[in-house]
C-alpha cells in the first residue's frame, strides 16, 4: 500500500494520547569530575597532540575571556561575550572535525575559532574593530569570522544560521566534498523558526550537517524552562526524522566521541544529526548583562563546581601527560601574551574611510561613490568632527 | 509632574494602561521577571502577575504572531521586539497579517489594541545588528501605525494613544535616549494624537523637520545656524505612518525651504516620501531644493559610526545650502 501521508499507521481501536514527554533522551557521560572514567565508559581514541591541544584551547579560551571582559570593563573594547563553562562543548566538538568542515557558529563559540587556527592577534583585531581585522571593523566585538579556517562569520540575528548550514552542506554533498558542516546556535535560538525551517530542509534534502545545540540553560534572563516545554532540544531532531545525541556539555571527552560518531553518521549516509550539549552558561550573557537580577549566586556556585577543564586536566595528569607545575607557567605566559597583544591592536589604526562602501557590493556603485566623495569633502571642512578619518583622506 | 527618563515614562505609561485596562497585556523576550534589557517592564510581572506581563520564547515571528491572535480576539497586547534590527523574522506576521486582519475580512476581525514597541536607532556602537531604523519598510505598509518619540513626555502619551488606538501601532523607541532623554512627565493618564506633527520652534527662514533620536541632532545643528543669523522652525513628524503633510506644508508655504533629517539610509528612507509629497504641495513656495540629510547607502557601521551618521554637521550644512540656493 502506498502511504501518502509518510506516516506510519499503527492501528488502534481505543483513543490513547502519546504523551509530550514519552520521548527521553539519554545523556552520554564519559568523565567525571574527579578525572576518573564512568564505570563502563571509554575513552575516546585521543593521540597525545591532540589531547593537549584540546587542553591548550580551552585554557586558552578561558583566559581571553578573562582579560577581555576586563578590557571591556575599562572601556577598551565596547563590549564582549564569554563561553565560562561551556569550553568543553566547542573545543571538544571542533577537534572531532576536519579542518575543512565549515562551522557556522552563534557567537560563543571561540573554543572552536581558537582550536582551528585563529591567531591572537585575529582575535585582538576583531575585537579592536581596527584595520587588520578581518571583518574591517564592520561588527560588534566577537563576531568573528575566516574563510582560511572554514568559519563563517557571525551574524548577531538568532538562528540564522541553522537552515544556512543545511544549505552549506546540502553544496558540500552535491560537490562531492568529504565534509560536513557544524551548526552551533543555543537552546534558546532554537526557538526561531529558523532552527525548524533549517532541521527539516535538511532531514529532508539529506544534507550532511552536525546541529550541535548548546543547551546552556538561559537566553539572556529567560531559563530554559520558561523557553520550552519538552525535553530539551534533542527530542525535536527525532520528530524531524533524523538521529539525535544528548551529551555533558562539561565533559570535554563525551563531547568529542559524540562529535565524532556524528560526522562518522553525516558524511557516510548524508543525513544530518543534532547533538544537544547540556552545560551552563556561568558568566553573564554578556558585558550589557547583570545575571543577578534573575538567578541566584547559589545556582552560579553550584555549577562553578561542575568545571569542565578542571575535570579534564585531571585526567591528562593522571595519563601523566601534564604536569601541574607546568601547567600554572603556562596560564602566566598566556596572560602576558595577552596583554601584550591587547596592547598591540588597541594602538592600530582604524579601517579607512573607503571601507564605509566597500563590501556593499562586488564593486561600489555610482550613488556610493557620490556619498563618500561628498563625505570626505565634509570632513575636510571639519575635519576636528572627525579625528578617526580626517588625517588620512587620501 | 516628575522628572522620568524615557524608560520610566515607557514604564509608567505601561503600568497605567495595565491598571486602566484589564485587557492590556505585555510580552517578549525577556520582558517578564527581568522587566526587558533596557527594563522597559520592570516590576509589571511584580503587580500584575505572570499572565498578563511575560517572557515569551525566543521567536520574533512566534511574538508577532501570538500578537495577532491576542489582538484578535479582543485584548490589547503590547510585545517588545528585543531590537529593531530583529523584527524582521516578525515581517510576515506584521506586513501580511497584522496590517492587513481588518482590511482582508471586510472587517470581520481586526488587531486594532496590538501594539509593537521596539527600541532602534544608532549611538550606542551597535554596528549594523542593534543600530538600524527600519521605520520606512513599515512605512511602506497600509493598515499599519508607525510612531516615534522624541523625549519621555512624548513616550509616554504617544505609547498610551498607540495602545488606544483602534489600529495597529508599531512603536519605534530611540534606545541611545533611554536613559539620556530626562524631563518632566505627568503622572496621570494622557494622549498625544496620533499622526500629528509638532512643531517645536517656530522661525522663518527654513523648515527643518525630523524625529526620534534625530531631534537632539537637528536642534544642535539649529542653533549653530542661528547664530549665522539663520531662522529656523523645526518640526518633529512624531508619527511615520500616517504622517502629518498639513503641518509639514503649512510651515514649508512660509520659510519656502526644508531640511529633512533621518538615522536610516538615504535611499527609501522616508524623508523621500516626505519630499515628493511636499514638493507638490508647496511647489511654488519652494526657494531651494528640498534637503535630505540621512545616513549613507550601507549598512550602518561600526568602528566609522560618526563618518556615517547624519550629525548635526552634515545638517547644519543642508541648513546653510538650503538659505544660500
Amino acid at each position: 500500500m502506498t502511504n501518502p501521508n509518510n506516516a506510519t499507521i499503527t492501528t488502534v481501536h481505543t483513543a490513547e494520547f502519546t504523551a509530550g514527554d514519552a520521548l527521553k533522551i539519554p545523556t552520554l557521560r564519559i568523565l567525571r569530575d574527579d578525572g576518573s572514567l564512568y564505570d563502563g565508559a571509554a575513552a575516546p581514541e585521543l593521540d597525545k597532540a591532540t589531547a593537549l591541544k584540546m587542553y591548550d584551547t580551552m585554557v586558552f579560551i578561558r583566559v581571553l575571556d578573562e582579560r577581555m571582559l576586563a578590557a571591556q570593563r575599562q572601556g577598551r573594547i565596547s563590549f564582549y561575550m564569554q563561553c565560562l563553562g561551556e569550553e568543553a562543548t566547542t573545543v571538544g566538538s571542533a577537534a572531532a572535525l576536519d579542518d575543512k568542515d565549515m562551522i557556522m557558529a552563534q557567537y560563543r563559540e571561540q573554543g572552536a575559532l581558537r582550536y582551528r587556527g585563529f591567531t591572537l592577534e585575529q582575535f585582538m583585531n576583531q575585537l579592536f574593530s581596527n584595520e587588520k581585522d578581518l571583518g574591517k571593523g564592520r561588527q560588534m566585538p566577537v563576531h568573528y569570522g575566516s574563510k582560511d579556517i572554514y568559519y563563517m562569520t557571525i551574524s548577531s540575528p538568532l538562528g540564522t544560521q541553522i537552515p544556512q548550514a543545511s544549505g552549506y552542506a546540502y553544496a558540500q554533498k552535491l560537490r562531492g566534498l568529504d565534509n560536513t558542516t557544524i551548526c552551533y546556535f543555543g537552546e534558546g535560538a532554537a526557538s526561531e523558526g529558523d532552527f525548524h525551517a533549517g532541521l527539516n530542509m535538511a532531514a529532508v534534502h539529506k544534507a550532511p550537517v552536525i546541529f550541535f545545540c548548546r543547551n546552556n540553560g538561559y537566553a539572556i534572563s529567560t531559563p530554559a524552562n520558561e523557553q520550552f516545554v519538552g525535553d530539551g532540544i534533542a527530542c525535536r531532531a527525532v520528530g524531524y526524522g533524523m538521529k539525535a545525541l544528548r551529551v555533558d556539555g562539561a565533559d570535554i571527552l563525551a563531547v568529542y566521541q559524540a562529535t565524532q560518531m556524528a560526522r562518522k553518521h553525516a558524511l557516510e549516509h548524508n543525513e544530518p544529526v543534532l547533538i544537544e550539549s547540556i552545560a551552563y552558561r556561568l558568566g553573564a550573557h554578556s558585558s550589557s548583562d547583570d545575571p543577578s537580577g534573575y538567578r541566584s549566586k547559589e545556582e552560579e556556585e553550584k555549577w562553578r563546581q561542575n568545571d569542565p577543564i578542571s575535570r579534564y586536566r585531571l585526567w591528562l595528569i593522571e595519563k601523566g601527560w601534564l604536569d601541574e607545575a607546568d601547567d600554572k607557567a603556562t596560564i602566566e605566559k598566556l596572560r602576558t601574551e595577552i596583554l601584550d597583544a591587547l596592547k598591540v591592536a588597541e594602538k592600530v589604526a582604524k579601517p579607512g574611510i573607503e571601507h564605509l562602501i566597500s563590501d556593499v557590493y562586488a564593486e561600489p556603485i555610482p550613488a556610493l561613490q557620490q556619498q563618500l566623495d561628498e563625505l570626505k569633502a565634509h570632513i575636510r571642512k571639519y575635519p576636528d568632527a572627525y579625528p578617526v578619518t580626517a588625517g588620512r583622506l587620501d | 509632574m516628575a522628572k522620568m527618563n524615557m524608560l520610566q515614562a515607557i514604564n509608567n505609561a505601561l503600568d497605567l494602561a495595565m491598571a486602566k485596562d484589564d485587557s492590556v497585556v505585555c510580552f517578549g523576550e525577556d520582558v517578564g521577571h527581568f522587566g526587558g534589557v533596557f527594563r522597559a517592564t520592570s516590576k509589571l510581572q511584580e503587580k500584575y502577575g505572570k499572565a498578563r506581563c511575560f517572557n515569551t520564547p525566543l521567536t520574533e515571528q512566534g511574538i508577532a504572531g501570538f500578537a495577532n491572535g491576542m489582538a484578535a480576539q479582543g485584548m490589547k497586547p503590547v510585545a517588545e521586539i528585543q531590537f529593531a534590527d530583529y523584527i524582521f523574522p516578525a515581517f510576515d506576521q506584521i506586513v501580511n497579517e497584522t496590517a492587513k486582519f481588518r482590511y482582508r475580512s471586510g472587517n470581520e476581525f481586526n488587531v486594532g489594541g496590538l501594539v509593537f514597541r521596539s527600541p532602534y536607532g544608532g549611538g550606542i556602537a551597535g554596528g549594523h545588528y542593534h543600530s538600524q531604523s527600519p521605520e520606512a519598510y513599515f512605512a511602506h505598509t497600509p493598515g499599519l501605525k508607525v510612531v516615534i518619540p522624541r523625549d519621555p513626555y512624548q513616550a509616554k502619551g504617544l505609547l498610551l494613544a498607540s495602545i488606544a488606538s483602534p489600529d495597529p501601532v508599531i512603536f519605534f523607541e530611540p534606545k541611545k535616549l533611554y536613559r539620556a532623554s530626562v524631563g518632566e512627565v505627568p503622572e496621570e493618564y494622557y494622549e498625544i494624537e496620533l499622526g500629528k506633527a509638532e512643531v517645536t520652534q517656530q522661525g522663518k527662514d527654513v523648515t527643518v523637520l525630523a524625529w526620534g533620536a534625530q531631534m537632539e541632532i537637528v536642534q544642535k545643528a539649529v542653533e549653530m545656524a542661528e547664530k549665522e543669523g539663520v531662522s529656523c522652525e523645526v518640526i518633529d513628524l512624531r508619527s511615520i505612518l500616517p504622517w502629518d503633510a498639513d503641518t509639514v506644508a503649512e510651515s514649508v508655504k512660509k520659510t519656502g525651504r526644508l531640511v529633512i533629517n533621518h538615522e536610516a539610509p538615504l535611499t527609501g528612507g522616508f524623508a523621500g516620501e516626505i519630499a515628493a509629497t511636499i514638493q507638490q504641495m508647496c511647489f511654488l513656495y519652494l526657494e531651494s531644493p528640498i534637503e535630505r540629510v540621512c545616513g549613507m547607502d550601507t549598512p550602518y557601521p561600526l568602528a566609522l559610526e560618526k563618518e556615517y551618521v547624519a550629525d548635526h554637521l552634515k545638517t547644519y550644512e543642508a541648513i546653510m545650502r538650503s538659505v544660500k540656493f
